[in-house]
């Protein structure tokens, strides 16, 4: 492998991974808020057990989320220098306001939050965790703009003097369609992973039987969270797919393994057969429905791979410009399917709870431990599916990925850093893995000692409710 | 004043925020177990930076970001050239950050003890790595201009020179003795004690690492005379520190060793200006803030966001301080033996 690919497989691993613990960190900390408010407002037990409960898997969570964050700061100048150089004027900006609007915050009130018991009156400690959960919805905001100029590059224009793009309407950027769409899609998906992991984690409560009362109405919560989730995540998906339909055509095919053009374009379910599109064994067809997807009409014409491989190379010149056909295809399919997998168990189970069932069967207890993954595996496929299929483009139509990377850095240097990234980020995954499924069986605490509201700073002399 | 400059002086103040908050966390965390002895003062330490670093680190985060906006070249250059150091820098910050946050929910002895190496190796590769890297900015390494694009040309070793491994022994020093004066500031017992002791140990030493180290930038930038006063400055700042923590003062103390760690980078900033990476072979490879800049254009934009920003962040985060003012202590911590995650609830 050249330094290209490992630089490729390095960005993949790393961002799938923070990836992992970003929407559940964005999601989870809305939930853990909205629990706090409703103990607040009510005082009542159950909503403080929750808080605590949810608060100690979302901090377990939050640290992953953290120093996997770092990584990818860096990343873009240390192994794609000349990406770097050629986009900086414009990438750089929403990358530092993201650090200084959405890091500061979300660090600062994360910190008071989980230290705070004992040092602020309950109201500010309350608002503690809305700010620092806000922050996690303008850091999403920032960087998904810039992912978006990536997919559509707007508000720019080209210095060919000094080889770079250059900002010219810093507004654009920020407000494009683009970015709009992929910031309405990623947090209802966000909200839909926190969700089923809030849901996950009650039910196995629920069947073993241990705090019923919190368990039930966080298990309300977690699956409700997942149904209205899943429409929102529906409906801007259907609106990001058309977009990107006009933007990169080329995605859509590719998606849909569409090798000519067509109209009344059908949308394969489930295809057995050969995905270079020469004949198909086996295939189950929704008439129209790619057609209604792209265009919004069913008699829609949908460009096919083959077509828009041949503009391409008169636009761009000579080259490959079809991405990975089964990894765009099977990417877009399982990250849909995984996610109606999460919303079927959600239904059946919010079903059962409301009619004061305590769910039993044999198939209940996995499908609930499976809760909290399948929506992790729709993301993660969302954004191969994204970015794998915008290949071979870093910046679409501006700079292709094989452009982008550092001249400096040796294949064995990236080789040398993949292969320990990997190792470590493996060890991590296996302690908090760990550490998460001990703190679900010690599960929620009970507290003989009131909360008292203390006034800023607290007291020295206490016991602290928190310490490392 | 251009757009240009004051860039350059906001990545400078960035880095002034990050030594001196992320200073004392390395120096805390390399102190963990030289100055707490049991659980409890393990924990006590700990706590003192439990609601702090990573708002600390954000610091790094948006000093990254800033360049990356407005300096890309520097940046690009910067990054991909010390790609060795600043990947160990990675990954020491991604062990210790997951250290500090798990490593008290066992009790299990080993459990602890590992994490607890963790954070003081953790902690001192940086301390010593980011003074490596700095020196060698300031002195120049080899960049080479290539089809228009200046790019690094050196190796790994080319960053262990003397000069470098000695400006590395300045800021490992030197956040050790700031770590141990803000633990002397925030813990109290034997803690508190222990701390102020190392103080004045440790900070001699320092002492004359910054001086050896700022006596041979004087005299390498000895056209600039503001280099000068401005190493002085350091100089007298951290006699001072040290003095009022011999006299029990920990505040001022405090106040003056981040005042010396703030002149510090001031000087070498100077030192740089107006280049952002010499290049030690040919003087139209540097890197300056002309030709490593972004347009105006959105130097103007971040200019704007950063007035904006930057001052509410500086109330919000000075008022965690504020909220975090009272002393921690090892009597404060019920069961430091054991986890959180230690005991099944019914
Ligand atoms: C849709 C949301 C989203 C996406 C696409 C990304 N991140 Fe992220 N990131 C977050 C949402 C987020 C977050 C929710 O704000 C995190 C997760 C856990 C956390 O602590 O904050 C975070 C943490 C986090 C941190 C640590 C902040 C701290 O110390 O508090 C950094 C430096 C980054 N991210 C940087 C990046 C970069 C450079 C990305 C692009 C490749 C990226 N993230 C993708
Ligand atoms: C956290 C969510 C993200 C995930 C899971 C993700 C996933 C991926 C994957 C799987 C690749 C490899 C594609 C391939 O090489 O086949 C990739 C590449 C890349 N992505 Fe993303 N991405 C994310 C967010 C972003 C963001 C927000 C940016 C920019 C701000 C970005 C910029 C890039 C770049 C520069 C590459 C390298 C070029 C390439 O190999 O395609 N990504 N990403
Ligand atoms: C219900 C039907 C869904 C549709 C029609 C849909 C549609 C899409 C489309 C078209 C994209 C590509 C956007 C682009 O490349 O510009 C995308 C990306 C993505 N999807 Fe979905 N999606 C659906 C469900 C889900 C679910 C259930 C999840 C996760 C819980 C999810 C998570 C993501 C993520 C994280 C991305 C990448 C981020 C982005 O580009 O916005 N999607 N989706």
């Amino acid at each position: 492998m050249n330094s290209l690919d490992l630089a490729r497989w390095q960005f993949a691993i790393t961002t799938v991974y923070h990836f992992i613990f970003v929407p559940i960190t964005i999601g989870t900390g809305f939930l853990v808020a909205g629990l706090q408010t409703a103990w607040y407002r009510t005082s009542k037990p159950h909503y403080l057990r929750a808080t605590k409960f949810f608060g100690k898997l979302f901090l377990i969570n939050f640290a992953m989320g953290v120093v996997t964050g770092i990584v990818q700061e860096f990343q873009f100048g240390m192994n794609w220098s000349s990406y770097s150089r050629f986009v900086g004027d414009i990438f750089g900006a929403p990358l530092a306001m993201e650090g200084l609007l959405a890091f500061f915050l979300e660090s600062t009130f994360l910190g008071i939050w989980i230290f705070g018991w004992d040092r602020l009156p309950k109201k500010l400690h309350l608002a503690s965790i809305w700010a620092a959960s806000f922050g996690t919805l303008f850091s999403a905001y920032f960087i998904l703009a810039a992912n978006a100029w990536m997919q559509h590059p707007v508000g720019y224009t080209m210095n060919t003097a000094r080889g770079r793009a250059e900002l010219t309407d810093i507004f654009k950027v920020l407000t494009q369609n683009t970015a709009l769409a992929s910031f309405g899609h990623t947090i209802p998906a966000a909200f839909f992973t926190a969700g089923a992991f809030v849901a996950g984690v009650s039910a196995y409560l629920l069947i073993k039987n241990r705090d019923v009362t919190m368990a039930r109405s966080t298990a309300r919560l977690g699956f409700i969270t997942v149904i209205v989730a899943f429409i929102l995540v529906a409906v801007t998906g259907d609106l990001t797919a058309r977009i990107m339909t006009t933007q990169q055509p080329m995605k859509m095919a590719a998606a849909e393994a569409l090798y000519s053009s067509e109209a009344n374009a059908p949308f394969s379910l489930f295809t057995i057969g050969t995905l270079d599109g020469s004949r198909s064994v086996f295939q189950i067809d929704l008439p129209g429905v790619l057609s209604f997807m792209s265009t919004g009409s069913t008699n829609g014409v949908v460009e096919g791979i083959n077509d828009l491989q041949n503009k391409y190379a008169q636009q761009f010149g000579a080259g490959d410009y079809t991405p990975n056909i089964p990894i765009a295809y099977w990417g877009f399919r399982f990250m849909i399917g995984f996610g109606f997998l999460a919303l079927l168990f959600s239904l059946i189970a919010l079903y059962r709870i409301n009619r004061n069932e305590l769910p039993k069967g044999k198939w209940f207890l996995p499908a609930m431990i499976s809760m909290p993954f399948l929506p992790l595996l729709a993301n993660s496929f969302g954004w191969i599916f994204t970015e794998n299929a915008r290949q071979p483009w870093a910046v679409f139509g501006l700079i292709k990925t094989a452009d982008g990377v550092s001249p400096a850095v040796g294949a064995g240097s990236v080789a040398f850093t993949l292969v320990v990234f990997t190792l470590l980020y493996g060890v991590l995954a296996i302690i908090e893995f760990g550490l998460m499924l001990r703190a679900i069986k010690v599960g929620p605490e009970t507290f003989d000692r009131p909360i008292e509201d203390v006034a800023v700073g607290g007291d020295s002399d206490r016991t602290l409710t928190m310490a490392y | 004043m251009t757009f240009n400059t004051f860039w350059f002086i906001v990545i400078a103040v960035l880095w002034i925020g990050y030594f001196i908050l992320e200073g004392f966390d390395f120096g805390v965390g390399m102190l963990l177990k030289a100055v707490a002895k049991d659980q409890a003062e393990r924990r006590a330490v700990l706590t003192t930076l439990g609601p702090v670093w990573d708002g600390n680190e954000v610091w790094l985060l948006v000093a990254g970001g800033a360049t990356f906006a407005a300096f890309p070249e520097w940046y690009a250059t910067l990054f991909s050239g010390f790609y060795l150091p600043l990947f160990l820098i990675l990954l020491a910050l991604i062990v210790r950050g997951v250290a500090f946050e798990y490593r008290s929910k066992y009790g299990d002895k080993q459990w602890r003890a590992r994490w607890d190496n963790a954070i003081v190796v953790a902690s001192f590769l940086p301390a010593l790595l980011w003074g490596v890297a700095f020196a060698n900015i300031v002195r120049g390494v080899p960049l080479e201009k290539k089809n228009g694009v200046i790019e690094y040309a050196g190796g790994f070793f080319n960053l262990l020179n003397p000069y470098a491994l000695l400006g590395g022994v300045v800021t490992l020093t030197v956040f050790l003795t700031h770590g141990a004066i803000f633990l002397s500031l925030k813990t109290d017992g034997a803690i508190r004690e222990r701390a102020r002791a190392l103080v004045t140990k440790i900070g001699l030493v320092a002492a004359v690492a910054t001086v050896a180290f700022l006596g041979i930038t004087t005299v390498a930038f000895n056209d600039k005379h503001e280099v000068y006063a401005l190493a002085f400055i350091v100089a007298l700042s951290w006699l001072a520190a040290l003095q009022f923590n011999l006299k029990g003062r920990e505040g001022y103390s405090f106040l003056f060793s981040s005042i010396a760690l703030a002149f510090a980078v001031i000087t070498l900033f100077t030192a740089l200006y107006p280049n952002v990476m010499p290049s030690s072979l040919l003087e139209s490879a540097s890197l300056n803030i002309t030709n490593a800049s972004s347009t105006d254009y959105t130097l103007k934009v971040m200019t704007i966001v950063a007035l904006i920003l930057t001052p509410i962040v500086l109330i919000y985060q000075g008022w965690t301080y504020w909220v975090f003012r009272k002393r921690v202590s090892a009597k404060q911590i019920s069961t430091p033996e054991v986890g959180v995650l230690d005991r099944i609830n019914p």
